[in-house]
């Protein structure tokens, strides 16, 4: 592989990385995706809130407010081919008291600008018919009908299979050296495994993306900040707040929510830590604390005592200003091909709202190419459509009876919780963009998720896994190499006493 | 293969299924089944390999493995159907059941009485929020033994336990048989929460150091753990900034308390309790439903199988009982309430007139522990109906007393009986 | 002679009495704290030869599982554990195992045969 040429190779396979592999899978190109993890989707993309956002938060005129409306416009066309779980089903963002109330006018000001539409602002007493379990204090919110929830994963590998099917070559455990360069002409990438040559390098690695693009000495200036926010996620058995909630946001943040998802749990979170560090995910004391007070604000009858899982993830924050020099704004998003260099697709600080965006950077990303006199010719084969897979636990028990009957697997539960089948797991086993980890099963499936949390299936799950890749289940892992669950058989002896 | 309708259903076949199950059919029901979601019999026990089991009931010190094929092989001389590896999807309040499995396909089914016989889940990492990073090498204690003792799998060769619960300590001891180094037991609690037996022939025989009123600060490494901070805490449970220490380890195992597993009984109606978890239950081990009847680990987390056993045997009568007559409650309830030093008593609720039939059994766990003779007493407001002594209370073992016969009377002039346990003072 | 106070938690029941021996020339004179009569049998135990039932597993080849688990039918000499453990680790057994199956008879010399707790079937009546 590494002596062909590749027309355009994609450095990071988050949901930005999987939507432009996609769109570009449309047209006769050799595409190679790169990604540095074990799977897809492994930053910031599967560590979020969830929400595909309407886009009345962005500063008017940034590319961000574009990117998010175009991006928002384009989720129900985007689920219907890609069959991911999406429910534009509005969002709320919840006033408490006289002084916040003031505020939503600006909100809905700020979002008319954007172009966003079918925002109304309603009274506390609305609020409240609407979702009762709300602060009893709430003056009022601003309700955007365009606001969504989906499944942040989901959308990632459904748009990556997707692209594999379409003839992408999807490379993980696969991490971006270096550029080739010839004079300032990028020629393609070094990696960890071997040198891979390509007219077009995207960049969209994501938290990496300064770090890639200095290498090809670009915005030398330019830097991510990861911005970690941390989430508690409720027993959807235990408590149900049935909408996506916002706080009137700050300057700095859109707020700590109270969310429902498309899997029926709460969520709360995120709050909004500026570290260094970006791997560091850990869950903090004082980050739980503080976004329990915020959920609070909004459901002061939530209890922890329902909370099943913790998790936290980092925004890519980056530091670049506005293109149009009439905003200020200086964490906006950058999509450019530069002038310095050539070769180059340039995304940077690709933060929230970059699941809602991915679609249309995708066709900005598109465009730039046109734009700098690629010939993209349609592939007449391409097909945008991916099938969704059987999922036991959404189907009517006749679908269930009919299916088991067909295949036997799908009678096997392996998560008691959340209903995953035997079936479930080996057919994402051997998908297009196949699971070969613990957690790579548990995100497409949505097993070891509800109140056990692997308790159960964990053993199981090694025991299929190792048996449909054909290897020991010492070389099971959670994540990738590294991880791995079990370190010796029981009565092998400890290798220092031996 | 299956019929349509059995007399009894039990899911579940631990412990208390075995016995439930075998109790239903000496009792009369004519057609039993239990479904159990593992590839055989015997539910927990068979990854529980260490002894300890049957010296209440059976007289006899067994091996979990050893104790469950007893009742395996009665079970098996009294043809009651079994469907194995195969999950209970659904039930109902008038008691259809679904389920499904490789072998039967999805099955509908329905039963004159129904014995709920889940067991319990182990606490998870999640639920006591322990900060840090998520890398493998966290397990449960009961995944441990799991890979451990059935599949043959180390899962790690340095180990911190958090949690001094039975599985906890009974872990410590068999990792340490098998080579790996159990570096150190935490207990958040000021007092041991499992049985002091374990403590001395788990952890004191193997040196094996336990820490009280100490925590898990945070989980450290990425891919796989690389250490825990550990740290103390005050009586208002809150680290004490200092006393942190850094112990390197490549698995945190967590004991951190068992929670019964209702998740059916929920879907088929079934009230339950906050404090225990599991269903209200009378004295019959009926719950609020009809002809839905609970036992073992489901209803409250038992110290002892042995009582898991009775348990099982006592539902498996009524449950009995109810499919071949249907037999309605009296209606003449009494009440049981948590007083002092008491957290929770099962049964919930006593009919006035079982205590005509037989002495009536009340198991409780104390909030508190008391290193000192307590009496155990059932109170009718100030009216003293019955007490028990003992040398003293902890909240890892359970507490039991009887209401005898002869207390028929005081038990009829009440609508509320409160049990505490309350020191002996003076002897 | 002098004489001694040791505190033991006896194990032979799950009540674990809490006792308090008095110990003259390593013989226990007076126990306290017992609820029964095991508990002075406990301590005489503890003083001159420690015991422990021994619970562990055994390698199964062409099982149902690839382990047995086995167990002392007596208790053995504390300082003899590790010693069996080491033994038993160079087991392997043939599937089927029927529960009571002898896996050492009279092991390490102490007259106590190492028992299996269950059957383990062999592989295909299995399933």
């Amino acid at each position: 592989m590494a002596n062909t040429k590749h027309d355009v190779i994609i450095i990071g396979a988050g949901v930005v990385g999987c939507m432009v592999a996609r769109l570009l899978s449309r047209f006769k190109l050799d595409v190679l995706l790169i990604e540095k993890d074990s799977d897809i989707g492994m930053g910031a993309s599967s560590a979020n809130t969830a929400i595909v956002h309407a886009g009345y938060d962005p500063k008017p005129g940034t590319l961000k407010a574009e990117m998010n409306v175009a991006g928002n416009r384009m989720y129900d066309q985007l689920a219907g081919e890609l069959n991911f779980p999406f429910e534009r089903r509005g969002d709320y963002v919840v006033a408490i008291g006289a002084e916040e109330f003031v505020k939503l006018e600006g909100l809905r000001q700020q979002g008319l600008e954007n172009g966003v539409p079918g925002m109304v602002i309603i009274d506390g007493a609305d609020v409240r018919r609407r979702e009762p379990n709300i602060n009893p204090d709430v003056s009022g919110a601003l309700w955007a009908s365009t606001g969504g929830i989906c499944d942040p994963f989901a959308v990632a590998v459904a748009a990556a299979e997707n692209a594999v099917v379409n003839g992408v070559t999807l490379l993980t455990d696969t991490a971006f050296q270096d550029f080739i360069m010839e004079g300032t002409r990028i020629v393609g990438v070094r990696t960890n495994r071997g040198d891979f040559r390509s007219r077009w390098v995207v960049n969209s690695a994501g938290l990496y993306s300064d770090v890639v693009m200095h290498k090809a000495g670009l915005r030398p200036e330019f830097k991510i900040t990861p911005r970690k926010g941390e989430y508690y996620v409720f027993d959807k058995a235990e408590i149900t707040i049935n909408n996506v909630l916002f706080p009137v946001p700050s300057a700095t943040s859109k707020g700590i929510l109270v969310t429902t998802t498309v899997h029926g749990n709460t969520i709360i979170g995120p709050n909004a830590l500026e570290i260094e560090d970006k791997e560091d995910r850990s869950i903090t004391r004082v980050g739980m604390d503080e976004i329990w007070q915020g959920a609070l604000s909004l459901i002061p009858s939530l209890s922890l005592r329902y909370s099943i899982a913790e998790f936290a993830g980092l925004r890519p924050g980056g530091n670049a200003p506005c293109a149009n020099p009439n905003v200020k704004y200086d964490k906006d998003f950058i999509i450019e091909i530069p002038k310095q260099v050539e070769g180059l697709v340039n995304l940077g600080g690709i933060e929230s709202p970059g699941l809602t965006s991915s679609p249309a950077i995708a066709v900005r990303v598109v465009e730039l190419l046109k734009d700098a006199g690629e010939k993209l010719e349609e592939k007449p084969e391409w097909n945008p459509i991916r099938r969704a897979r059987p999922r036991f636990r959404d189907m009517l028990p006749v679908e269930q009876k009919l299916l088991i009957e067909s295949h036997p697997s799908y009678g096997r539960i392996i998560c008691r919780c959340e209903n995953v089948t035997e079936g479930e797991i080996i057919a994402e086993i051997h998908a297009p963009v196949p699971a070969r980890t613990y957690d790579a099963v548990k995100r497409r499936t949505w097993l070891g998720t509800g109140r056990c949390q692997g308790g159960f299936d964990t053993a199981r799950v090694v025991e299929i896994l190792a048996r449909e890749l054909g290897v020991s289940p010492l070389e099971v892992s959670k994540k990738g190499k590294g991880s791995e669950f079990l370190v010796r058989p029981t009565k092998e002896k400890e290798a220092e006493q031996c | 293969m299956l019929k349509e309708k059995y007399d009894v259903i039990v899911i579940g076949a631990g412990p208390a299924g075995l016995a439930a199950a075998i109790e239903a059919k000496k009792t009369g029901a004519q057609d039993v089944l239990v479904i159990e979601r593992a590839q055989e019999l015997g539910g927990i026990l068979q990854q529980c390999i260490h002894n300890g089991f049957g010296l209440q009931i059976l007289k006899r010190d067994l091996p979990g493995p050893a104790y469950a094929q007893r009742f395996i092989d009665e079970l098996a001389g009294l043809h009651i159907d079994t469907l194995l590896d195969a999950m209970a999807l659904n039930v109902t309040s008038g008691r259809h059941v679904s389920a499904t499995s490789r072998w039967s396909g999805f099955v509908d089914l329905d039963t004159r009485a129904l014995v709920l016989a889940m067991g319990c889940r182990e606490r998870t990492r999640a639920q006591i929020a322990l900060p840090g990073t998520r890398p493998a090498g966290v397990f449960t204690a009961g995944t441990a033994q799991r890979f451990v003792n059935i599949e043959g799998y180390m899962p790690g060769k340095r180990f911190v336990i958090l949690g001094s619960g039975d599985i906890g300590m009974i872990m410590a001891r068999r990792l340490t048989f098998e080579g790996a180094k159990v570096e150190r037991v935490l207990e958040i609690m000021p007092f041991l929460t499992g049985l002091t037996r374990n403590y001395v022939q788990c952890l004191m025989d193997y040196d094996i150091p336990l820490q009280l009123r100490h925590t898990v600060k945070r989980i450290i490494g990425n891919d796989r753990v690389e250490a825990i901070e550990s740290v103390q805490i005050d009586e208002q449970r809150q680290p004490i900034p200092g006393t942190e220490e850094i112990i390197p380890c490549d698995t945190l195992l967590l004991s951190v308390g068992l929670i019964p597993e209702n998740e059916l009984s929920r879907k088929a109606g079934v009230s339950l309790d906050p404090v225990t978890g599991g269903p209200f239950v009378d004295e019959k081990m009926q719950t609020n439903v009809p002809g839905i009847f609970a036992a073992g680990n489901v209803v409250h987390v038992y110290d002892l199988v042995d009582w898991v056993t009775q348990a099982g045997w006592l539902c498996g009568r009524n449950a009995a009982e109810y499919a071949i007559s249907e037999r309605k409650r009296h209606g003449r309830r009494v009440k049981m309430k948590a007083g002092d030093n008491v957290r929770y008593i099962v049964p919930h609720t006593l009919d006035k007139e079982s205590l005509a039939e037989s002495v009536q059994r009340l198991q409780m766990r104390v909030t508190l522990p008391i290193e000192e003779p307590v009496w155990v007493e059932v109170m009718n407001g100030e009216e003293r109906v019955t007490r028990k002594a003992e040398l003293y209370v902890r909240p890892g073992e359970m507490v039991n007393i009887d209401i005898p016969q002869s207390a028929y009377d005081a038990v009829q002039r009440a609508s509320e009986l409160s049990v505490r346990v309350i020191k002996r003072q003076g002897g | 002679m002098a004489q001694e106070h040791r505190k033991f938690i006896c194990i032979t029941c799950p009540q674990g009495c809490a006792l308090d021996a008095t110990i003259e020339g390593g013989t226990a004179v007076k126990i306290e704290g017992n609820t029964c009569k095991r508990g002075v049998d406990y301590v005489a135990g503890e003083l001159k030869d420690p015991r422990r039932m021994v619970t562990t597993t055994v390698r199964v080849k062409g099982g149902v599982h690839p382990l047995a688990p086995v167990y002392t039918e007596s208790p053995i000499p504390k300082p003899r554990i590790f010693d069996l453990l080491a033994e038993i680790r160079t087991i392997e057994l043939t599937a089927p195992v029927k529960f009571g199956d002898i896996v050492i008879k009279n092991a390490l010399g102490t007259g106590i045969d190492v028992v299996a707790s269950r059957s383990i079937a062999a592989k295909s009546e299995g399933s």
